[in-house]
C-alpha cells in the first residue's frame, strides 16, 4: 500500500541537467519543487576528488559512473522481422545515474543547431522540392526556431562558461569561429581553450583544403569564471580524463560546477536520491497528471501529488515513462499511428586515424578541445547531385590518451602478439583521429516501444528499441568520411586509414550517448507527443524536458540545444502556464 | 600546574563571595519590551559574536547548543541558550547574560569555562547585550539538556575558574582610545569583544590562557590560528585593508581562501557584517605594525625539496597550478601567501590530511572544496610537501617533520574532531 | 612464484623485497609499495591450472621482449584474477535475466554465463580440447600451437561445448589489453611496464603549461593513482 506524501508544486523526474535548470528557474518563480533521482548523490568533492578520478578501468572500463543495465535497461533490434533483445551490458550508448546526470560525465562539447535544422523539412522542400524527402522518412519542423531559442542558447552558454570564438554576432561573419553557426547576440563567455599538436596540425590541414576550421565550442572553462549565478568555475588544466569522468577541479560545466551550489540552498527545493519513479499519475478523465509513484532504496512505494509533472529523464527513459504511464498514443509503426515512441534517432559518425611523425602527446586534452570544420553540416552545402539528406561536422578532438580505449593503430597493425606491441609502442604518442557527427533523419521503422517478454527489476516491460542505420545515413556518413580523408592525407602524415561506419547500427561499440526522440515536439498533435513548449498535447500539466524532443537528429552533439530548450521549458511555465494553467497551444 | 590550581582553589571561595557581593549591586535597568529595531540589532551582534559556531551543533537544531569544543584538556558541550525555560535559559534575565557575558558567571554564579569567550565578551556594552537578549528571546524554545563536559580533575570543578580568571581575566567594558579614530575604535571593539579573534588568534599558555602576544598568532588543537599583525610574509603586512573586507565579507580574495574553522566564522558570522564595520576592522588590524622576527637562514634540504617539489607537481598541481600561483578567486594562490607561511604548520598540515571547503557566502555561494589527502599520500610525503610548499617560489618558512604529520593524524581522529 | 626465466624480472623480485628508505631516518617500505610491486597476495578466484593457462595465454598475447616485459610480467594474470572475483567477474551491474537467445553480431552479448563463469567454463573446454588434440596442456604446446589455438578461439573454428569461444577469446584480449594498461593498483602494468611501452606518463592533472609544447618529449616521470612507486620515491 504506497503512502501518500504531501503535494508540492512541481515534481521533476530525475535530478540531472534538464531538472537543475528547471528547478533553478522555477523556484526563483516561487514555485516549490522537488526532484526524484533513482541514483545517489554525487558532488565534485569527494566523488570526482583529483585523487582518485582519473581511473580508466574503473570509471570508462567498468563504467563507474554510469546506470546499471541490471536494474533498467532496454532490448534493441535492427528491424521489426527480429526480435529485440537485452542490451546486457552498456556498449553503444551511456546513460547516467546520479545527481547531475550525464552532465557529469559529458565531455562538454557544446553546440548549437542550425537555424535550418529547426525547419528541415520546410526547408528541405523549398530548396530541393517536395520529392527530395524519402516517403519513410518522417522529418518534421520543431515547431520553434533558432531565433526563438537564440536568447535560450545565450542563457545556457552563460551558465556553462563556454570558452570558444563566436563565428556570426549578429550577422557579422567573425574570422576565426564558424561562419556557418546562427547569428548569436554576442560571443562566448570565454575564449577558446589552448590547442593541442594534432589541432594545430589538423587546422592548417583543414585551411589548405579551403576549409575554415575554428575551435570547437567547449563546457571546459579556458579560465576562472564565475556564471549567471555567481557560482564560480575554475580553469580547465587539460588533465585528460574529461568523458566518463567527473571534473576534479570545477573546469567542467555539470549541475554541481554550475548550478547546485545555489539550488541546494533554497528552502523551496528538496530532492531525494535513490527514489526512482516508476509511473505519472493520471486522475479518471486521463487528461490531468495527479504527480507520480516513486519507489524509495528500501522497496516502499509512495505517491507523491504535485501540480506539475516534468519528465526530466533521460531520453528514452523519458519515452518509457510516458508509456508505462499511458500518456499519449504509442506509435505503432505498421499502422503508422501514434506518437509515444516514433521519431527515434541517433547520430552516426566515422573516423579517419592519422599517424604523424610529430609526437602529439595525446594524453593532454580536454573533453570539447577540438578543431572542426562546419562546411558539410546541416544544409550548409548543395545536397542536389548527392541524394542525401542530412550532414555533420568534421573535427579533430583531443579529449585525452587514455591508453587502455583511446589508442590508434595503423590498419595493418597485427592484432595481438609481438607485431601489437611494436605497433602500440610506435603509434600511441604519434597518432590521433579525424571525427565525422552525422546527423540521423527520422524514420518509419525507427522507433521505440513496449517489449514484449524482457522486465526491468519492478516487473515493469522494457522499451524496445527498433533502429538501424539507413541508406541515407550511410551515404551521408561516407560523404563525410570522403572529405575526412582529404584532411588526413593534408596532415602529411605516415600513414592514415579512414574507418567509415559499415553495415547494420550494432549495440556493441561506444559511439555517442546522443539518443534522441520518441516525444517529438511539434505543431501537430498526430505527428507530436509534446508542443512547442514542451508541455505534452494530451495531459496539460505534464512537460517533457531533454533530447527525447528532438523530431529528428542534427549534425551537432545534443547537450546545447537540450540545456538551451530546458531554460525555454521553464520561462514558458513560469511566464505562460502559471498565470493560465492549461494547454499554451490549441492544436 | 596541578600546583598552581591547588594553591588557586585555596584561595577561590573567598573570590566567590567577593564576586558575588559586587554582583549584588549590578543590575541592570528596567525597560519597555525591546522593539524590531532592537531585535534586528541583536541578531546582527549574534552574527558578530558568532554564537552559533559553538551553540548550534552539526544537523543541531539552532542554538540549542551540544557541540563539542575541543580544549587541550577535554571536550566542553556548548550550553542551549534558546528561551526554554527547562533545559534553556528561558529563565534568565538580562542581568543574568550580561553577567555571564561581561564575568563569566552563569544565573547561579557558577563559573563559566573559558570555552565560553567571557574573556572577551566583557568589553561588550549593557546595551548590546540588551539587544542580543532580545534577539536570543525570539528563537524557537528547543528541549536540550546540556551535556555534561569531559574534563580530568581539577577542571572538572568549575571552582578553579576562580583562580584561572584572577590571573589571566581582564573583565571590564571596552574603553575607547582618544588617540586613534572612530574607525580604528569600532574596530578595536569588534576585535576585541564580540569578534573574540584572540580566542584563536593570540596562543594560549599551558592553562589555556591567551597570554601571548595579542593577535600574533594562536596554537588550537589540531590548527594554528595565524598572525594578524602587521608580519609581510606571515601576517597581513601583505594584504589591503579592502583585501581584508573581501576575504571577511565573501571567503575569498585575491590570494587565499578561508579553511577549518576559519570558513566557519565567516559562514557565519562576518560575512553579515556591514561594509562599515568590516571597514573598520581592517583599519584597527592595519594598524598592528609588523613584528621584529629573526629570518631564519636555514634552507630545506635538498632531498626534502625534490620529493616534496616531486608530491607537488603530482597531487597539488592539479589545482594549485605549477608555481603555486593558484587560480585568483577560486584556488588560493601558494606563492607568497601568509596562510601558508604562517609562523605554525598545524593548519597546513590539516588541511592536506582532512581537505578543506571554502565558505559558501552569500556573494560567493560556491563553497569549492580541496579532498583529502590522507589516504593518497603519507606522513614522509606530506611533511617534505608541506615543507616544500612553505619553502617555494620565494617562501620561507620553517619545516615540518613526518612526526608533525602523524600527531595531526592522531589529532583528526579525536573525538569531536570535524 | 614458479619460473623466474628472465634475469630482469629476478632483480625486480629481488629489488622490492627491500624496504625503501624513508626520507627521515624511520626505516619502513612505503604503504603502497605492494601495490606498485610484483608481491601480492594469491589468487582469489583463479586455480592454479587456471593460472597456469592464463599465465600460458599471456604470453601469447602480449609477449616479453628484450625491453618491455610481456602481459605475463606485467602481472596481467594476477589483474584478471582480481577482475573476476569482483563485482566485474559477477556481471554485478548486468542485465543477465533471461530468456536467453543467440543474437546478431549487432545484439551484443548474449550468454547466460558471467564472466568468471565463461572464463572457467571455457578454460575447462580449452584445456579438454588441447588433451584432446595435443595430449598436452596449453602450457605444454610450443607457441606455434598455442598461437593455433588462440586463433581458432578467436574465429570460432575452435567449438567448445559448453561455452561460446569468440565470446571468450574477446573477452580474454579485451581483460589482457585492460590488465596491461590499467592503474597497476588494479594488479597488471606492474612497475608501469605498459604505460613505459607506450610512453603513457599516467595519471596527472596539469599540462597547461606543457600542451603548448607540441612535439617536444613530456619527461616527467610516470606516476599511478598511488604515487609514483619506489623507484622515485626519493624525488629522483
Amino acid at each position: 500500500m504506497a503512502t501518500k506524501l504531501p503535494e508540492v508544486d512541481v515534481v521533476l523526474i530525475g535530478f540531472g541537467l534538464t531538472a537543475s535548470i528547471l528547478a533553478q528557474e522555477l523556484t526563483e518563480a516561487g514555485l516549490q519543487v522537488l526532484a526524484l533521482e533513482r541514483g545517489g548523490f554525487r558532488d565534485t568533492v569527494p566523488d570526482f576528488s583529483t585523487t582518485t578520478i582519473q581511473d580508466e578501468l574503473r570509471y570508462a572500463v567498468r563504467n563507474g559512473l554510469f546506470e546499471e543495465p541490471e536494474r533498467e535497461t532496454l532490448t534493441f533490434r535492427n528491424s521489426m522481422d527480429q526480435t529485440a533483445l537485452p542490451m546486457r551490458h552498456l556498449g553503444s550508448f551511456l546513460p547516467a545515474a546520479g545527481v547531475g546526470g550525464a552532465a557529469v560525465h559529458w565531455n562538454g562539447q557544446h553546440w548549437r543547431f542550425l537555424p535550418s535544422d529547426f525547419t528541415i523539412r520546410s526547408h528541405y522542400e523549398k530548396r530541393y522540392g517536395k520529392n527530395f524527402i524519402p516517403e519513410n522518412m518522417t522529418i518534421q519542423d520543431w515547431g520553434v526556431t533558432y531565433d526563438d531559442l537564440e536568447p535560450y542558447y545565450d542563457r545556457f552558454d552563460y551558465l556553462n562558461g563556454v570558452s570558444g570564438h563566436a563565428g556570426n554576432i549578429n550577422g557579422a561573419i567573425q574570422p576565426g569561429g564558424n561562419p556557418f553557426e546562427g547569428p548569436r547576440k554576442r560571443g562566448y563567455p570565454n575564449p577558446p581553450l589552448k590547442r593541442s599538436a594534432a589541432t594545430v596540425l589538423f587546422d592548417k590541414a583543414a585551411k589548405e583544403n579551403g576549409f575554415n576550421p575554428f575551435p570547437c565550442p567547449a563546457s571546459n572553462a579556458s579560465q576562472p569564471y564565475k556564471n549567471i549565478y555567481g557560482v564560480q568555475m575554475g580553469a580547465c588544466t587539460y588533465c585528460g580524463y574529461c568523458e566518463w569522468f567527473g571534473c576534479g577541479n570545477y573546469s567542467k560545466a555539470s549541475p554541481q560546477t554550475t548550478i547546485l551550489p545555489v539550488l541546494l540552498k533554497k528552502s523551496s527545493f528538496s530532492y531525494r536520491t535513490q527514489c526512482e519513479v516508476t509511473r505519472i499519475n493520471l486522475d479518471s478523465t486521463g487528461k490531468k497528471a495527479t504527480g507520480v509513484t516513486y519507489v524509495d532504496a528500501q522497496g516502499r512505494e509512495f505517491v507523491q501529488p504535485a501540480r506539475i509533472v516534468i519528465s526530466c529523464a533521460f531520453a528514452q527513459h523519458n519515452v518509457h515513462m510516458l508509456l508505462l504511464s499511458k500518456i499519449g498514443q504509442p506509435y505503432d509503426p505498421v499502422a503508422n499511428t501514434g506518437v509515444v515512441g516514433r521519431n527515434y534517432a541517433y547520430q552516426i559518425t566515422s573516423s579517419v586515424d592519422v599517424f604523424t611523425n610529430e609526437n602529439l602527446n595525446p594524453f593532454m586534452g580536454a573533453g570539447a578541445l577540438g578543431q572542426a570544420i562546419d562546411e558539410f553540416n546541416g544544409d550548409n552545402f548543395d545536397h542536389s547531385a548527392l541524394g542525401f539528406v542530412g550532414g555533420g561536422y568534421i573535427a579533430l578532438w583531443s579529449t585525452g590518451g587514455r591508453p587502455i580505449l583511446q589508442h590508434y593503430l595503423p590498419r595493418d597493425t597485427p592484432k595481438r602478439g609481438a607485431g601489437w606491441k611494436k605497433g602500440m609502442q610506435e603509434n600511441y604518442l604519434k597518432a590521433c583521429s579525424i571525427a565525422t557527427h552525422g546527423s540521423v533523419m527520422s524514420y518509419r521503422d525507427s522507433y521505440l516501444d513496449l517489449d514484449p517478454t524482457y522486465r526491468d527489476v519492478y516487473g515493469n516491460p522494457l522499451l524496445r528499441m527498433t533502429f538501424d542505420y539507413h541508406k541515407n545515413e550511410h551515404d551521408m556518413s561516407n560523404f563525410l568520411t570522403d572529405k575526412a580523408t582529404l584532411i588526413a592525407k593534408a596532415m602529411k602524415p605516415r600513414s592514415y586509414h579512414a574507418k567509415p561506419r559499415e553495415g547494420h547500427y550494432s549495440i556493441i561499440p561506444y559511439q555517442t550517448t546522443h539518443n534522441t526522440g520518441g516525444t517529438a515536439m511539434g505543431d501537430d498533435p498526430k505527428t507530436s507527443v509534446v508542443n512547442r513548449y514542451l508541455q505534452c498535447w494530451d495531459v496539460p500539466n505534464v512537460f517533457v524536458v531533454g533530447s527525447s524532443v528532438f523530431p529528428q537528429n542534427a549534425g551537432y552533439n545534443p547537450t546545447g540545444t537540450v540545456g538551451a530548450l530546458a531554460f525555454w521549458a521553464a520561462d514558458a511555465i513560469r511566464n505562460l502556464y502559471m498565470k493560465n494553467p492549461g494547454p499554451l497551444v490549441q492544436a | 600546574m596541578l600546583a598552581t590550581v591547588a594553591l588557586a582553589l585555596a584561595a577561590c571561595h573567598n573570590d566567590n563571595q567577593a564576586s558575588s557581593a559586587q554582583w549584588a549591586s549590578t543590575v541592570l535597568p528596567a525597560h519597555d519590551a525591546p522593539g524590531f529595531a532592537t531585535i534586528q540589532r541583536g541578531l546582527y551582534l549574534v552574527r558578530a559574536g558568532d554564537c552559533a559556531s559553538c551553540h548550534t551543533a552539526n544537523n543541531g537544531a539552532p542554538f540549542a547548543g551540544g557541540h563539542p569544543v575541543l580544549t587541550p584538556f577535554g571536550i566542553i558541550y556548548s550550553t542551549n541558550i534558546t528561551p526554554d525555560e527547562d533545559t534553556g535559559i528561558g529563565k534568565w534575565s538580562e542581568t543574568d547574560l550580561y553577567r555571564a557575558m561581561h564575568t563569566g558567571l552563569d544565573r547561579q554564579k557558577n563559573h563559566l569555562y573559558p570555552a565560553m569567550p567571557y574573556v572577551w565578551y566583557t568589553k561588550v556594552t549593557p546595551d548590546d547585550v540588551r539587544a542580543i537578549k532580545a534577539y536570543l528571546d525570539t528563537l524557537k524554545p528547543v528541549r536540550q539538556v546540556n551535556r555534561k563536559p569531559e574534563l580530568p580533575w581539577p577542571m572538572s570543578d568549575r571552582s578553579v575558574m576562580g583562580a584561572w580568571n584572577k590571573m589571566y581575566f581582564n573583565e571590564g567594558t571596552f574603553a575607547p582610545d582618544a588617540r586613534k579614530s572612530a574607525a580604528w575604535n569600532r574596530g578595536a571593539y569588534l576585535v576585541e569583544g564580540l569578534g573574540h579573534c584572540g580566542a584563536c588568534h593570540t596562543d594560549p599558555n599551558f592553562a589555556g590562557a591567551p597570554t601571548g602576544k595579542p593577535l600574533h598568532g594562536g596554537l588550537l588543537v589540531g590548527s594554528f590560528a595565524p598572525s594578524l599583525a602587521g608580519g609581510l610574509r606571515d601576517g597581513l603586512g601583505g594584504w589591503t585593508a579592502p583585501e581584508i573586507v573581501e576575504y571577511l565579507k565573501s571567503g575569498s580574495n585575491d590570494k587565499t581562501a578561508a579553511a577549518g574553522a576559519m570558513a566557519e566564522v565567516i559562514a557565519n558570522s562576518t560575512q553579515h557584517l556591514s561594509d562599515s564595520d568590516l571597514a573598520d576592522i581592517a583599519t584597527y588590524l592595519k594598524d598592528m605594525p609588523a613584528p621584529t622576527s629573526k629570518s631564519d637562514k636555514t634552507d630545506l634540504a635538498q632531498n626534502t625539496r625534490s620529493l616534496g617539489a616531486a608530491v607537488y607537481v603530482d597531487n597539488c598541481a592539479a589545482c594549485h597550478m605549477d608555481n603555486g600561483q593558484g587560480q585568483p578567486q577560486v584556488f588560493p594562490q601558494l606563492k607568497g601567501s601568509s596562510a601558508v607561511q604562517a609562523a605554525k604548520a598545524e593548519t597546513m598540515i590539516r588541511v592536506v590530511l582532512a581537505g578543506a571547503g571554502i565558505p559558501a557566502t552569500t556573494s560567493k555561494p560556491t563553497g569549492l572544496k580541496m579532498p583529502a589527502f590522507n589516504e593518497k599520500l603519507d606522513d614522509d610525503q606530506i611533511a617534505a610537501v608541506v615543507s616544500y610548499i612553505r619553502n617555494a617560489w620565494g617562501n620561507h618558512a620553517s619545516f615540518v617533520s613526518a612526526g608533525d604529520v602523524a600527531k595531526m593524524r592522531t589529532n583528526l581522529r579525536k573525538k569531536g574532531s570535524e | 612464484m614458479d619460473s623466474l626465466t628472465s634475469r630482469r624480472h629476478f632483480l625486480q623480485a629481488v629489488g622490492l623485497a627491500v624496504p625503501a628508505t624513508a626520507l627521515f631516518g624511520c626505516s619502513r617500505p612505503s604503504p603502497h609499495a605492494d601495490l606498485i610491486s610484483a608481491n601480492l597476495p594469491g589468487p582469489q578466484f583463479l586455480s592454479a591450472e587456471e593460472t597456469r593457462f592464463l599465465d600460458a595465454a599471456m604470453e601469447q598475447l602480449i609477449p616479453e621482449d628484450a625491453d618491455h616485459p610481456g602481459a605475463r610480467g606485467a602481472g596481467v594474470t594476477t589483474f584478471i584474477d582480481r577482475q573476476l572475483s569482483g563485482p566485474y567477474g559477477m556481471a554485478q551491474t548486468w542485465y543477465m535475466h533471461g530468456p536467453w537467445q543467440k543474437g546478431t553480431e549487432e545484439q551484443g552479448y548474449q550468454s547466460k554465463l558471467n564472466p568468471a563463469q565463461l572464463y572457467r567454463t571455457a578454460i575447462r573446454d580449452i584445456e579438454a580440447y588441447c588433451q584432446q588434440k595435443y595430449h598436452k596442456r596449453f602450457d605444454e604446446l610450443p607457441s606455434a600451437s598455442r598461437d593455433e589455438v588462440l586463433h581458432g578461439l578467436e574465429s570460432g573454428d575452435i567449438k567448445l561445448p559448453d561455452a561460446p569461444s569468440k565470446e571468450f577469446f574477446t573477452m580474454l584480449w579485451k581483460n589482457t589489453q585492460e590488465g596491461y594498461l590499467a592503474d597497476p593498483m588494479y594488479g597488471g602494468n606492474r612497475d608501469f611496464a605498459g604505460w613505459k611501452l607506450v610512453g603513457f606518463p599516467g595519471p596527472r592533472y596539469n599540462y597547461v603549461a606543457d600542451i603548448e609544447q607540441y612535439g617536444k618529449a613530456y619527461t616527467l616521470p610516470t606516476v599511478g593513482l598511488k604515487g609514483r612507486g619506489d623507484l622515485d620515491r626519493n624525488g629522483g
